[in-house]
């Protein structure tokens, strides 16, 4: 896999989506949930793609739709409450939207796995790590018996760094650690050999060194592997250490999206800024973080304009009644773009 | 050291008493010392050996002169082998039941649920009164009247167990791996279970001992001449005053038999938390 020599800015953006093959292109995804409170629209027309060898942070608060976006690409999402109602998933060109549970159960695990969030209770308590991998690997890979399989765990968990895994894999989940615990979900993610990895907050339960190890590890894994890495997390710092690209989600809707540089050195969307202003940073001294006024919206019956007009300082009029198209931001990226009326006179102004 | 290891697991003691009760029951044929059909009319009634009666017959005689420790012995094996196969029943429809309502939820969950409920409500001596009025008492009614009593039990404990299971992150994993839904069922939720399937059916002996016996005492169960241990004590209840041990003995036999299968569910429930194990 070549590295893009990073020279101008724009070659920087160009190279990212050049790194790779298009694995992923996600248009226009809608899933509704029909919940007591009336019907939400959880997932209200998403797009992105995703590159071989690329890792695109998805970040937004809890609620906003992140998880239930990767869950509805692998229609895995709640039923009957959940329906996915629009748009295409096109894995490699094909869209897996049109594909039937035997056809999905094929994709899942083996082309895009999984990590979930909590790895306490990712493993199943009653069998020793080895014959979960074992298992997974029967569900996928036809070929090869019993010990081929066995060796085929062991490598995986060598993959992860776990030490010693021909004896780790004899282990039961609760003798091993937590962030061993989440190596060996890793191991179990990437055992079929799957080309893009959704990562569901995977490091939210892990304390902050085993954090930084295993962010080191998916990072070292995509190198060697070229992986695609999908990471979900509400946390700045790890998009700002792992991802390349990064999109903004708020109420079920991508608010901003772009490349990591540009949105954080030039946040266009009131959300993101506000998003921003209530991170610690080491570099400047505040002395109040700033919090986002208001809560989260109730995602039933929402406002037909922007979402975060309610919340958002600068809204106006027409901020409420209409939702602002997606605007591509002036600054040094090309694919840095945003849904902010506020874009529109910026453009008008130049 | 050795006396706390005994009081946490008191394998001893229950391993004495399933002793006492599994191997008469296995080696009856043997080990009893009379046929426990066989009348002997000139011994009527004798008194066990330690109440002024003969080494011949331990514990007495009935009034026909049968044997009461024979019977006793060959009673086990009936007590056991309805237990082992109505447990097996019940246990198997039960936890696939409530496999299924606790995974699937929705309609299914409801049906499943109003059945246990229903069943729940029955009386069980009425429901074995309706099979034996139907089709005549018999050993096989007995074992389908304890499966259609303890299979709601089953699947009562066993749903409520799969509805917290199934919101494991362990479930979503093997979903977004590509699972279907019975092997997500069957390969990692019943796993989980089979714990409590295993101690729930070690508990239910000593209950289908007692039901079985109180089916038989009212002659709704195992018929005669069979000696099941209900139909021992039946038949020694209008000469209690005089002749004690021929209802005494088969009730004592009832009693160990019960405590101790009771204890041995407690025993394998610590021992098979898979959290404790390790303590």
């Amino acid at each position: 896999m070549t590295r893009p020599s990073r020279s101008t800015p724009l070659e920087e953006t160009r190279g990212a989506s050049a790194s790779g093959e298009l694995l992923l292109e996600v248009r226009d995804l809608r899933t509704h949930l029909d919940t007591k409170n009336g019907l939400v629209r959880a997932v209200d027309g998403v797009s992105f793609r995703l590159h071989s060898g690329e890792t695109l942070g998805i970040i937004g608060e809890s609620g906003s739709g992140k998880s239930m976006t990767v869950l509805s690409m692998l229609q895995v999402v709640p039923k009957p409450a959940a329906r996915i109602v629009g748009g295409e998933v096109l894995y490699r060109g094909q869209n897996l939207l049109e594909k039937n549970e035997r056809e999905m159960r094929r994709i899942r695990g083996r082309e895009i796995a999984m990590i979930l969030q909590d790895p306490q209770t990712s493993l199943n308590p009653v069998f020793t790590i080895g014959n979960q991998i074992v298992e997974a690997l029967r569900l996928h890979r036809r070929d090869g018996g019993g010990k081929a399989l066995v060796h085929r765990a062991v490598e995986a968990l060598r993959q992860v760094r776990i030490a010693a895994p021909e004896e780790r894999i004899r282990s039961y989940p609760h003798e091993m650690s937590g962030g061993m615990k989440q190596r060996a979900v890793g191991a179990l993610a990437i055992s079929c050999g799957p080309r893009i990895i959704v990562a569901d907050e995977p490091t939210t339960s892990l304390d902050v060194t085993i954090q930084a190890q295993y962010l080191r590890l998916l990072r070292d894994l995509q190198r060697e592997t070229g992986l695609a890495i999908l990471f979900i997390t509400h946390d700045f710092g790890i998009v700002a250490k792992l991802c390349r690209h990064l999109l903004v989600m708020y109420a079920g809707r991508v608010v901003e999206a772009g490349p990591v540089r540009a949105v954080f050195n030039n946040p266009a969307h009131p959300y993101t800024r506000a998003l921003l202003g209530s991170v610690v940073r080491a570099d400047t001294k505040a002395e109040r973080l700033e919090a986002i006024a208001g809560q989260p919206p109730a995602l039933w019956g929402l406002p037909s304009g922007c979402r975060f007009a309610p919340r958002c300082p600068h809204a106006d009029d027409r901020c409420r009644k209409e939702y602002p198209p997606q605007l591509r931001v002036r600054d040094e990226a090309s694919d840095h773009v945003a849904s902010c009326w506020r874009l529109e006179e910026s453009h008008g102004n130049r | 050291m050795k006396l706390s290891r005994l009081r946490r697991y008191p394998l001893l003691p229950i391993a004495v008493l399933l002793a006492i009760l599994f191997i008469p029951a296995l080696f009856a044929e043997w080990l009893a010392p009379h046929d426990p059909y066989q009348s002997h009319l000139r011994n009527r009634l004798q008194p066990p050996v330690f109440w002024g009666g003969t080494w011949d017959f331990v514990l007495g005689t009935d009034r026909l002169g049968r044997c009461v420790l024979s019977r006793i012995m060959h009673g086990a094996q009936y007590a056991l082998a309805i237990s082992a196969v109505g447990i097996f029943v019940g246990a198997a429809i039960g936890t696939l039941l409530g496999l299924v309502a606790g995974y699937a939820r929705g309609w299914t969950d409801i049906v499943v649920m109003r059945l246990v409920d229903i069943s729940l409500a029955l009386p069980s001596i009425l429901l074995a009164l309706a099979f034996a009025a139907a089709w005549g008492p018999s050993f096989e009614a007995v074992i389908i009247v304890v499966a259609f009593v303890l299979w709601a039990y089953f699947a009562r404990q066993i749903r409520a167990e799969v509805l917290s299971i199934r919101e494991r992150d362990f479930v979503a994993r093997a979903r977004v791996a590509g699972g279907s839904h019975a092997r997500i069922v069957l390969l990692h939720i019943l796993p989980n279970v089979v714990n409590t399937v295993v101690v729930m059916a070690t508990l239910q002996v000593g209950v289908v001992i007692l039901l079985e016996a109180a089916l038989s005492f009212l002659g709704i169960g195992v018929p005669r001449p069979t000696p099941a241990w209900g139909l021992l004590v039946a038949d020694g209840r209008w000469l209690v005053v005089s002749a004690w041990w021929i209802s005494f003995f088969p009730g004592v036999a009832i009693l160990l038999a019960v405590l101790s299968v009771n204890l041995l569910g407690d025993w394998l429930r610590d021992r098979l938390d898979p959290e404790l194990i390790e303590v």
